[in-house]
């Protein structure tokens, strides 16, 4: 008689193809849970972890999808600005966009934006070691979670509007501005009691060459 | 004002356990009909033929009623299913139907819908495809079917015709699955036979489509999955990446597997057991479960007690539940209606290594013809070949 033991999504690289997580018998949190590392947990445990996280592991990065990058529908503005206010909180943190999910010829600009064809470019040459995605339609979330995992060793964490992402590390469903709130409040908490964030030293937001750029009026051109 | 603004919009919950239901003996196609009625459905296109031709007429009739807002006959079954994949892209609630050679046709569109992730509903009246040419029921199609990646239920008889078409609707249009849902049922047996179905009052429906809490954004001519039916073929590795395409096909297994939580929320469950401690047991799906019933039964008068697993979901598969309910067991039968027995094979390779059980290979009928209990008793008394 065969049996199974459970399925871990741990960081990577994976592996040419790691299969689905859903596949693997990892499900979905209800309201009010998490997933870490395919495991069910409360969604304060959750939180715990994505702050742990976003402080200790090397160049935390942002990935805002459209739908927080457009004010397409009431609400939108408030859950970017508190988005935005989550960035503050973490040192060193770079915000770089997934705008939308259109083939990018003839390569992408790993600097400008991350792309669900190719986002392994983008975690390679910025040397992300933890990202959070937010805003990103699900679809395209699952392909891109399950590439990361393939091929970098990147911490993933979703802030997920729907059902949430068996194939991220740590992940928080039905997340509305008061769950992103309440995770900007566990990474204050974390370093009111004394965690020393990995880049303690670096202030705010830091913002990628091609950011710099466009921020000084310049015309930005990838090398 | 048109029918479907009167109707009452109630959560699907409301709609499927607690509105009051009444019963009426109707026929497997009108069950269709009234699902759709109760559906909020935007939209039905189909091209006739049978047995799948007398509920699309009858749709029409509810689109002439004011109950959807647009109906028409596609020029054939390519048409009528790339017509589906355009509407639901637009984010409005689908129904198509078609029958064996119909749905053979078009069965490039029907792969493709899924990882367009497309929410729609399919409704297949399932007959004979291959030559000599008959309308007689036979589900040989529906082992094409669970290789496209479409969620895939069979109903056994009018009212599992009712309820799973209208769950269809809303499992289809879950953010994790947005996927289309076939909801299959044999021609003629069931489609053009009556049965008691208690249904909820007309006057209620489903909540309209939500298309902006789906898994893609809807129609948009410069993003994937749009894009990829106008550009050239996506295997370009400077289109998207191998690794993404791979990823992409991941993706639809896994909303598939998404899907086993609404299925089990809105349907009871992927199977249904009868005498569950029986070391005998039968594994059937569609109107093979109806005559099994029956020979369960029988078998009981003559002293022997048999096991009945119902299949509801051929995909997702209920593998997990296949092993826990066979796991006593020691013979296992699985009666089809058709001649290469697809839900065997299926049977066989999620149970491989898991029970002790001998699997019959049979018994199978096809070609339109029926299967008499007396056939599925052979198999259980005399200990047909394995």
């Amino acid at each position: 008689m065969k049996s199974c033991t459970p399925y871990c999504i741990t960081t990577g690289p994976a592996g040419l193809l790691p299969p689905a997580a859903a596949c693997c018998g990892i499900v979905l949190p209800e309201k009010g849970q998490g997933l870490v590392e395919g495991r069910l947990v409360s969604e304060e445990a959750a939180l715990e972890v994505m702050a742990q996280e976003l402080l200790s592991r090397k160049n935390p990065t942002i990935f805002p999808g459209p739908l927080v990058l457009w004010a397409w529908k009431e609400g939108v503005s408030e859950k970017a600005a508190s988005v935005l206010e989550l960035a503050e909180e973490i040192p060193g943190v770079r915000i770089i966009p997934m705008p939308d999910y259109r083939p990018i010829y003839p390569k992408i600009d790993p600097e400008a934006v991350i792309n669900p064809c190719h986002p392994n470019l983008t975690i390679w040459y910025n040397k992300i070691e933890v990202c959070v995605f937010v805003g990103v339609h699900c679809h395209f979330a699952n392909i891109t979670l399950r590439m990361i995992r393939a091929g970098t060793n990147c911490y993933t964490i979703t802030l997920c509007h729907s059902a949430g992402h068996e194939d991220s590390m740590a992940s928080l469903p039905f997340c509305d501005v008061e769950q992103v709130r309440a995770l900007t409040e566990a990474v204050r908490r974390l370093k009111r009691q004394g965690l020393r964030p990995r880049h303690g030293d670096a202030c705010g937001i830091q913002l990628t060459h091609a950011q710099q750029a466009v921020e000084a009026g310049l015309v930005w051109r990838p090398a | 004002m048109i029918k479907t603004e009167k109707q009452r919009v109630v959560t699907p919950e409301y709609l499927f356990f607690e509105a009051p239901r009444t019963r009426s003996y109707i026929t497997g196609s009108e069950a269709a009909n009234e699902a759709v009625r109760r559906g909020n459905v935007d939209i039905a296109i189909a091209y006739p033929i049978t047995p799948q031709s007398e509920t699309m007429q009858q749709v029409g009739e509810l689109y002439a009623e004011g109950y959807l807002r647009d109906y028409y006959r596609a020029e054939d079954e390519v048409g009528a299913f790339a017509a589906m994949s355009g509407a639901s892209r637009t984010g409005v609630r689908c129904l198509t139907a078609s029958s064996g050679p119909g749905l053979m046709r078009g069965l490039e569109t029907v792969a493709s819908w899924p990882g367009h992730r497309l929410p729609l509903v399919f409704l297949i009246m399932c007959r004979v495809i291959n030559a000599p040419l008959s309308i007689q029921p036979d589900n040989l199609e529906l082992g094409y079917m669970l290789l496209t990646g479409n969620v895939v239920l069979h109903a056994e008889n009018q009212q599992d015709f009712f309820d799973y078409t209208l769950a269809g609707f809303v499992i289809s249009e879950k953010c994790e699955v947005t996927l289309p849902v076939a909801v299959a049922v044999d021609g003629f047996f069931v489609t053009h036979a009556r049965g008691w179905v208690e249904m909820p009052s007309a006057d209620l429906k489903l909540p309209a489509r939500e298309c902006y809490s789906e898994a893609v954004p809807m129609i948009d001519n410069e993003n994937p999955p749009i894009r990829i039916a106008r550009d050239a073929p996506i295997q370009k590795s400077n289109f998207i990446s191998y690794q993404m395409h791979a990823a992409w096909q991941q993706e639809i297994q896994a909303a598939l597997e998404r899907s086993r939580q609404w299925i089990t929320r809105y349907l009871g469950g992927l199977i249904e057991v009868v005498n569950p401690g029986a070391e005998t047991m039968l594994i059937a799906s569609g109107s093979a479960v109806s005559q099994s019933r029956e020979a369960v039964r029988q078998a009981e008068e003559a002293g022997k007690e048999v096991g009945l697993i119902k299949i509801k979901s051929l995909r997702p598969f209920p593998g997990e539940e296949l092993r826990q309910a066979c796991a006593h067991a020691k013979r296992i039968i699985v009666p089809e209606f058709n001649c290469i027995g697809w839900l065997n094979r299926e049977v066989r390779s999620t149970l491989y290594g898991w029970v002790d059980a001998e699997i019959a290979d049979g018994p199978r009928v096809c070609g339109g013809i029926t299967m008499p209990t007396e056939m599925i008793l052979e198999w259980v008394f005399e200990g047909k070949p394995l």
